[in-house]
């Protein structure tokens, strides 16, 4: 069996900014990830450590795109967690 | 120009940046940082970006705005790092034939900025501190 076909790892960057970043504790994380994940399993995962992901959602950007919760993720990817931004009137 | 800075913004580059002969109006929008905001008194301001893709995106912001006002260019930096008040966190500038549609494109970048932008803003006050984002700014005028 080729090592496709039986669900090898990928790993992402994560970059965490702001509230998220303190929650954190730290601006980048790489994160291992199975075949196929999409982003909310990545954020299903990464809120098990740091509950703000969920107490104040935000948006994703993959590689410097907003994407959705389905959006897979690849090898590589750098996936940003983007808490409300600034605001301000 | 669309630019990410950690020091003073220059307001007269970015004029440099957008003016050309066939204008009649160049808006400088600039966002200063405020003593009040909420019914608390603020001690400084603190930005964070996500620089990479916040210069994207306000180069995306810049396409919107000439795909619906026949502007002639569009600069805007926003600054990082703490900033007292008074101080300027965000210069746009617009250049157009007339001053119609640059007033009306500038306030459109503006709240485009505020809204899509990786860019957060921190309160500090005497005896705290706080993220600002539109969860916390809903109330606010």
């Amino acid at each position: 069996m080729s090592e496709t076909a039986s669900h090898p790892n990928i790993c992402v960057h994560v970059r965490l900014f702001a509230s998220y970043r303190e929650a954190a504790g730290t601006s980048r994380l790489d994160t291992p990830l199975r075949s196929g994940a999409r982003v909310r399993d990545l954020m299903a995962l990464l809120a098990a450590d740091i509950p703000a992901l969920t107490r104040a959602p935000g948006l994703v950007a993959v590689n410097h795109t907003y994407v959705n919760p389905e959006t897979e993720l690849h090898d590589g990817d750098e996936v940003a967690l983007i808490p409300p931004v600034s605001g301000g009137r | 120009m669309f630019k990410i800075v950690d020091g003073p913004i220059d307001e007269l580059a970015l004029e440099d940046d957008v003016r050309t002969d066939a204008d009649g109006a160049v808006i400088i929008f600039r966002g200063v940082a405020r003593r009040q905001s909420r019914g608390r008194e603020v001690v400084h301001l603190e930005y964070e970006a996500y620089p990479e893709m916040a210069e994207k995106v306000m180069a995306q912001i810049g396409d919107e705005m000439k795909t619906r006002w026949p502007i002639t260019r569009v600069a805007m930096v926003h600054r990082t790092g703490v900033l007292e008040i008074g101080q300027a966190s965000v210069v746009i500038a617009v250049s157009a034939p007339h001053r119609g549609e640059a007033f009306a494109a500038t306030r459109y970048a503006i709240d485009r900025l505020k809204e899509i932008v990786p860019i957060w803003k921190k309160e500090v006050w005497s005896d705290g501190s706080q993220w600002i984002g539109w969860e916390n700014e809903a109330h606010t005028h």
